[in-house]
């Protein structure tokens, strides 16, 4: 599983990157998150309001932060 | 589990009530501020309210406790009605309009849209590649920074109605002609030509449709402890020069150099704000105990202005896109426009 937090590095991506790891760890789901700071390619994935979180290439959440327990329902249904 | 999750109400009816008890402590503490602060500063220490030290010391204190108060029931209420709005559903209501009625809407949109400046570029790239006109987002540009709720939080508290709402329509009339001018001057030459390379790809989520209440207000929680988390060195050491001068600078100090008798004071205040990068709750307890010492409030507007529309890291996000040719035009038509609006106010006000 391949996991993408847009944005250009400020303070909301890296909580963004922060809350998807500890989902990942409750979900005990090995993945690879990669950070995507170019613009172009984050507005690719119809981004105008970062942060952004791609799974898979797959565009799941933009425009917030949110809590760790939201990104594991998110994510739950994605690794099954 | 975070404190706010593990008090989230479980029931429409205790979140109601929980709603009302905050709100019902809320205007307690505002109220008991001030003479709790009497009875602590005058009473209790002794202090003299007329002498230097015992006045700024309760300047400080009280002020601290009522921009913090005001700054937490504002930002509460304004992020949960903000969750309603979205820069994907403005980009949609933006799609297809002229000039003229879209700079409008751009820039009364960009007060109630939840951006933050670092979807600037994102935002700027996508609204055009949907066909808004450059002009119609710069007057969405301009809005977004220079109306914000934090400032509007502390102008109603401060100053009251009257300010507030001089403050919000300036503000819109700036963002507006910015964008027309800046539409006029064929800016198109100067934004990089990735921009129009750019394809809004994948679907568009619009992250606030399907948010529960609960949600929105744990949004507003959330929200109210981020921007106290990052601005509270800017209010301590805004609260603390106000105190400063509140208490130490001559009577007529000020208003000898910058006050209604100097035709240079609005200009003089732009030129210092604009460089200058603070967030307005550094900048208004400033405002306020200048005003105190008896500067025309135009003068202050225009500098609270010019200190959060036009801030550094924006700029150098900006450059991204735009060249500097156009960047300067962007500094320039929107610190003329303060300008401006600095001098017809204190023209009716004064």
């Amino acid at each position: 599983m391949i996991i993408k937090v847009l944005g250009p590095g400020c303070a909301n991506c890296v909580n963004l990157e922060r809350v998807t790891r500890e989902a990942l760890e409750q979900l005990g789901v090995e993945a690879t998150v990669e950070k995507v700071t170019d613009f172009p390619t984050i507005v690719g994935y119809g981004v105008m309001s970062t942060p952004g979180l791609v799974v898979d290439e797959q565009l799941v959440l933009s425009g917030r932060v949110p809590t760790a327990a939201h990104v594991r329902e998110i994510l739950e249904p994605l690794v099954r | 589990m975070t404190l706010v999750e593990r008090l989230r109400p479980t029931t429409p009816v205790l979140r109601v009530a929980a709603l009302v008890g905050a709100a019902a402590v809320w205007f307690a503490a505002y109220e008991l501020n001030r003479p709790l602060w009497d009875a602590v500063v005058f009473d209790l220490a002794g202090q003299d309210p007329e002498s230097r030290l015992g006045s700024g010391i309760h300047f400080f204190l009280y002020d601290t406790v009522k921009i913090v108060l005001l700054l937490a029931g504002i930002i509460f209420v304004v992020t949960v009605l903000r969750s309603f709005m979205s820069v994907e559903r403005t980009r949609a209501l933006l799609g297809g309009r002229r000039e003229g009625v879209g700079n409008v809407l751009a820039a009364a949109l960009g007060v109630i849209t939840p951006f933050c400046s670092c979807s600037a570029v994102p935002a700027f790239i996508g609204f055009l590649a949907t066909g808004v006109p450059v002009g119609v987002t710069m007057s969405f540009l301009v809005a977004s920074p220079l109306i914000n709720e934090v400032a509007i939080a502390l102008l109603l508290g401060l100053f009251g109605v009257g300010p507030t709402l001089l403050y919000v329509g300036a503000g819109l009339v700036i963002a507006i002609v910015s964008g027309l001018v800046l539409g006029r001057i064929r800016a198109e030459r100067w934004i990089e030509p990735f921009v129009f390379e750019t394809r809004l790809g994948g679907q568009l989520i619009d992250s606030t449709v399907r948010l529960t209440w609960d949600q929105r207000i744990q949004m507003g929680v959330e929200e109210v402890g981020t921007i106290l988390r990052r601005i509270w060195p800017y209010l301590l050491v805004g609260i603390g020069l106000g105190a400063v001068i509140h208490g130490w600078a001559p009577e007529d100090f000020f208003a000898t150099y910058a006050g209604p008798g100097n035709p240079a004071g609005v200009l003089v205040a732009v030129l210092i704000g604009v460089p200058l990068y603070s967030n307005a709750a550094g900048v208004l307890p400033l405002v306020e105990a200048l005003h105190d010492k008896g500067l025309p409030m135009g003068t202050l507007l225009a500098f609270m202005m010019a200190v959060v529309a036009l801030s550094l890291p924006e700029i150098i996000l900006l450059r991204r896109v735009l060249r500097p040719p156009l960047i300067a035009a962007f500094v320039g038509v929107v610190a003329l426009g303060i300008i401006a609006v600095g001098y017809l106010f204190n023209l009716v006000l004064g």
